[in-house]
């Protein structure tokens, strides 16, 4: 957190109070964005996400697994981040902290409450061996909104997909087919100084927000959300909040 | 996901409550000796002791913020307070609770009176049959009145969720297994604020709105719960 100045939060508030933004955004805009898929040759499916200077890679593995003994016949589906030293310096090597969880995990029920995987079609043998999905997300360069991105790479990494073949215990990774994903969460964060909404909010903006919300949204379905930073919503905010993600999702959405 | 077992019938759930009925609460502050201050929640059968430490120094000092102090919370389950033993250490799970749960506790704090310091608050779930991050948050808010830290108001936490379609207040475990939304809130009583919100579960716009509802009004009964056990400690001496 050292590396930002107090200068620079207030600009970025006072920014957001007079409805413009540090980087000359609208409230409702997005950072420029890219996708490019298969930027990992060994992954099963990879994407890199940029917008504005956050940079993500999300790379997609199938391996062999035992499945929960609470869903023996269902495959797996694991969802991990890493925000190594490279991406700020603010990061440090390690095991994953809390911020890395929470990003691993709210992408992981974005992908599980909505099926978009039909993980009881990954199990090869129910009880004892399942197809494990592993989607692991790499930040790159940290310049706010890691959630919105991770969320866009995942999904598009697992579309990209070729799922191997498997035979007698073995994977089979020359062998590849389309892997079906049947619904596309797309996560949007909302942050919010008084009565205003933004839309992607950038490094500096998320430590001045009274809060943010990540909500995501499939084509019609609301399925899942997370609260993040210290402040507080009204109901009515919230309600105008899931409104606005849905709106800006589609917008995402155009990228998958 | 699965829908085989009957939720709900004629009205009632599993545990004869109506939908919009909270599980039986308990609260007591002042619990622990070496604590500054502790609470403990009961909500049906989930039960968590929560203390708090602080304001103390902020270690490592890189962590310390010049304007004002944090809260760091830790949320954890106790090995024994689940069917299947929890593996002692940290958890993916507790480790994203314990960063919510700052998050609901941190806007009600006056943090910029404690410049560089932080203040600890530890949970330990002893029994879990669902809604365990609240019942943690409202032990936790407890706690931290009974630390003498100066708040802004109280936090209160309840989930509200889908069963078979229907909208209800506070999941008990079969509910929330089987179930198909869960949403934990947490609120500034005194502000109607909610400064913890998570979902999951597919829903929309209107049944958000009618949930929330339920929550919102089950954070007030909450709250009246741990007011109660906060004049009894601290009200007209006996």
């Amino acid at each position: 957190m050292m590396e930002i100045t107090e200068i620079e939060e207030e600009a970025a508030l006072d920014n957001i109070k007079s409805g413009e933004r540090i980087d000359d955004r609208d409230l409702k805009e997005f950072r420029d964005i890219e996708v490019v898929t298969g930027v990992a040759k060994k992954a099963e499916g990879s994407a890199k996400v940029v917008l504005g200077d956050t940079k993500v890679i999300v790379g997609v593995k199938f391996g062999l697994g035992e499945p929960f003994p609470d869903t023996p016949d269902e495959g797996m589906l694991m969802v991990n981040a890493e925000l190594g030293p490279m991406a700020s310096p603010d990061f440090e090597s390690g095991p994953p902290g809390k911020d890395a969880t929470e990003l691993a995990r709210v992408i992981d029920r974005g992908l599980r409450e909505c099926e978009a995987i039909p993980l009881e079609e990954l199990c090869i043998e129910e009880g004892e061996k399942v197809w494990k999905v592993m989607v692991d997300i790499h930040v790159l360069d940290h310049d706010g909104n890691l959630m919105d991105a991770s969320a866009l790479g995942a999904i598009k990494a697992l579309k990209e997909a070729e799922m191997p073949g498997y035979e007698d215990g073995e994977v089979l990774r020359d062998e590849g087919e389309d892997f079906e994903v049947l619904k596309t969460p797309i996560a949007c964060t909302i942050g919010k100084v008084d009565d205003k909404y933004i839309v992607d909010p950038g490094l500096v903006e998320e430590e001045v927000v009274d809060g943010m919300v990540t909500v995501t949204w499939t084509e019609e379905e609301l399925c899942s959300l997370q609260k993040r930073g210290n402040g507080g919503f009204q109901k009515e905010e919230l309600l105008e909040i899931f409104e606005l993600a849905k709106e800006k999702s589609s917008e995402l959405r155009k990228f998958i | 996901m699965s829908e085989d077992k009957e939720l709900l019938k004629d009205g009632k759930r599993i545990d004869g409550r109506a939908k919009d009925e909270l599980r039986d609460m308990e609260a007591e502050a002042g619990i622990l000796k070496r604590a500054d201050g502790s609470g403990y929640f009961r909500m049906g059968g989930t039960e968590v002791i929560a203390s708090v430490f602080g304001p103390r120094e902020l270690h490592p000092k890189h962590k310390q913020k010049p304007q004002r102090g944090i809260i760091q919370c830790r949320y954890n389950l106790a090995p024994f307070s689940v069917d299947d033993r929890k593996r002692p250490g940290p958890s993916r799970r507790g480790k994203e609770i314990g960063k919510v749960a700052e998050g609901a506790l941190s806007s009600i704090v006056f943090l910029e009176e404690f410049p560089t310091a932080t203040i600890d608050v530890y949970m330990e779930v002893i029994s879990a049959d669902a809604g365990t991050r609240c019942v943690a948050l409202n032990a936790g808010a407890i706690a931290l009145a009974d630390a003498g830290i100066p708040m802004k108001g109280l936090i209160s936490s309840c989930a509200a969720g889908k069963i078979e379609d229907t909208p209800v207040l506070d999941l008990k475990g079969e509910e929330d297994k089987d179930g198909q939304v869960d949403l934990p809130i947490a609120m500034n009583i005194e502000t109607g604020e909610i400064t913890l919100l998570q979902m999951d579960g597919m829903t929309d716009i209107d049944e958000m709105d009618e949930m929330l509802d339920l929550a919102i009004d089950g954070c007030k009964k909450v709250a009246e719960k741990q007011r109660e056990a906060l004049m009894e400690t601290f009200g007209d001496k006996k």
